[in-house]
């Protein structure tokens, strides 16, 4: 009953008062199980090899201390790898073996400490078992008085419930305090704009010339042939610097180029036009969750979604064949300007993308 | 104590290992130095020998393999058949594609014609290319210039991220596709067989024309893959590179089971 690190009178007193509670609940209200079960007590104690042969035990302390050197002879080999397999720039495989060097000497050390120490505690340590007593969680009564006095004497020094004007200030500042960082996270949103405009429409206007990713090298319709796949971005989304939003504008506006057989395109009347001559431009981006769909198979004319499987027909308006997806990929109307060139008639006439709050 | 005499013997033995490790070292830069010439001179004689088969009896040879080998499905004058694709204008890049990586002739009907080894002599393949191009014209075997993997690494590793990562994987180890179809690992693949590839579109692959990826582009890509191939990873064994899958497998199995393992050794009792 030695656990409290207390002053020697109040554990005298914590132990008179806590008997004396276990008396208080024997008459209370407490239900007494008839039928507990038994408490089994110990098994009998079995010595160990180490117990009773001397030699044994000499030899799993020479175990443990090996171990122990060891972990010293890992420490070193780190240090040791550490210079003699430096990292040499430009060349990635001295990175493999300084890591792989290091780590071993590492984990040698820690493991040898790590596995003596269990040996130690498993095959020599004194291994008979005892109870420690749980003592009650409730102080004693003499401990939550003194308890409750130096609350008491804490206050009437401090002047913390006398003086309110400081008090009050305090609990002020302290409420003030995390302001700053409700201002500064709400920062990280979309300043003045709306979050649903922006995921309702992506950079492509009308005339936009339909430009390879990354160069930005606008394409001929002659360029592509039956068969082809060209992964496709904005022109004007070239010159797009990184710190002017490049990646939030290429991650809504990519597209996919495919060339099919005009014969093989099965197209609603309303959507003739959107395509030319078999050159037909769908958006990139899955409408489960928005993974680049770009698995195209040029005979099946399967568009297939690597992270979950959906599948998109492309003769048929990327209609879902297969998978999680909700909705066919949204295709770009397309056109051709003077020079032959592939151009957006609009901006996609639906949101590109995943569904959200306004969009199910 | 046994801290502060370590390091000066651990430095004392590493003086010593400077010796044999010399010895070893030399002998792996010679071995390494005679292998190299080697292979350098043999290839240097293959490629010397294939423009000398380059011939009009390599035309006449190509028609007969192609009328005992590859008609009956293709048809005796390329037309195809309901059972294969006409041939014309194909072109002798895809011959030497489907052919030279034992994709055809084909063994039997499925999602997707698997490579195998290869059926043909190199000359016999030439000679059918030649005789396919003869019909009409077609893209042609790619040049030993666009095929040397000396390109830009840089732009290749990003042309191929952006084209072709999606399906093959972005280490080139391949994927899977529907149906029963996959992208092949890339891995081995000679580099003219990858610039057929990009040129042709064989099977469900789409074509990446030459207004597409410039021929330089190409010449990009396969020295891209080359040097992923050549280079070890940095991150220790790459498991096939097949991502999360393959590298959670191995964690779930090789890693729980050692702590498993563990586990149950430091609750045991000591007998």
């Amino acid at each position: 009953m030695a656990q409290d690190g207390n002053s020697g009178t109040d554990i005298a007193a914590a132990d008179s008062s806590s008997t004396g509670h276990g008396t208080e609940h024997a008459v209370g209200t407490a239900v007494v199980a008839r039928d507990a079960v038994q408490n089994p007590g110990f098994p009998p104690h079995r010595a160990r090899v180490t117990d009773l042969d001397p030699k044994k035990e000499k030899n799993a302390e020479r175990t443990v201390y090996t171990l122990f050197y060891l972990s010293i002879v890992g420490s070193v080999l780190a240090i040791a790898a550490y210079m003699a397999f430096p990292i040499i720039p430009e060349d990635i495989g001295s990175v493999r073996m300084n890591n792989l060097m290091i780590g071993l000497g590492l984990a040698l050390a820690l493991l040898a400490i790590g596995i003596g120490a269990v040996h130690w505690g498993k095959a020599l340590m004194h291994d008979q078992e005892g109870i420690d007593m749980r003592h009650p969680v409730r102080g004693s009564e003499d401990t939550r008085a003194r308890a409750v006095e130096i609350f008491d004497e804490a206050n009437r020094e401090s002047g913390f419930g006398r003086r309110s004007l400081i008090r009050n200030s305090l609990i002020g500042a302290l409420i003030a305090f995390p302001l700053p960082a409700i201002v500064l996270f709400r920062g990280l949103a979309p300043e003045n704009e709306n979050p649903v405009d922006l995921l309702k429409h992506t950079m492509w206007e009308a005339g936009d010339k339909l430009a390879r990713d990354p160069s930005g090298l606008p394409i001929k319709a002659s360029d592509v042939t039956i068969g082809s796949v060209f992964h496709v971005i904005p022109e004007k989304l070239a010159s797009v610097g990184h710190s002017e939003g490049y990646l939030e504008e290429k991650a809504k506006a990519i597209v996919l180029l495919m060339r099919l057989k005009p014969e093989d395109l099965v197209e609603d009347e309303d959507k003739k036009d959107w395509s030319y001559d078999g050159i037909v431009a769908y958006s990139k981006v899955c409408t489960h969750v928005g993974c680049p769909v770009a698995l195209y198979e040029q005979q099946t004319h399967h568009l297939l979604c690597p992270c979950h499987q959906s599948q998109f027909d492309v003769t048929n308006h990327c209609a879902v064949i297969f998978g999680p997806a909700a909705r066919p990929l949204p295709q770009l109307p397309i056109a051709i300007d003077d020079e032959g060139y592939l151009i957006a008639q609009s901006d996609f006439r639906e949101p590109v993308g995943p569904s959200f709050w306004e969009r199910h | 104590m046994p801290r502060t005499t370590s390091p000066s013997a651990s430095k004392s033995r590493k003086a010593r290992r400077r010796g044999p490790l010399a010895t070893i070292s030399l002998l792996a830069v010679g071995l390494l130095f005679t292998g190299g010439a080697y292979a350098a001179f043999s290839t240097s004689t293959a490629s010397a020998e294939v423009p000398a088969v380059v011939s009009a009896a390599s035309v006449e040879e190509g028609e007969k393999l192609f009328a005992a080998n590859c008609a009956s499905c293709h048809g005796l004058a390329l037309e195809g058949t309901e059972n294969a694709p006409s041939l014309i204008g194909v072109g002798a890049a895809a011959v030497d594609f489907q052919v030279g990586t034992g994709r055809m002739p084909m063994q039997a009907h499925g999602p997707q014609a698997p490579d195998k080894p290869v059926q043909f002599t190199d000359e016999q393949i030439l000679s059918m290319a030649q005789y396919v191009a003869s019909i009409a014209p077609g893209p042609a075997i790619p040049d030993e210039s666009l095929l040397d993997g000396e390109g830009d690494v840089a732009n290749g590793a990003e042309l191929f991220r952006i084209n072709c990562a999606m399906c093959h994987n972005v280490a080139g180890a391949g994927g899977a596709l529907t149906e029963g179809k996959w992208a092949p690992s890339l891995s081995g693949v000679e580099p003219a067989h990858i610039y057929e590839a990009m040129v042709t579109g064989p099977q469900n692959m789409p074509v990446f024309n030459d207004a597409n990826l410039t021929p330089e582009d190409k010449r990009d890509v396969i020295s891209a893959l080359k040097f992923m191939e050549e280079n070890p990873s940095p991150g220790g064994n790459q498991l096939g590179s097949l991502g999360p899958v393959a590298e959670g497998l191995f964690l779930w199995i090789f890693g729980l089971g050692t702590i498993v393992a563990i586990t149950v050794w430091i609750t045991a009792r000591s007998n």
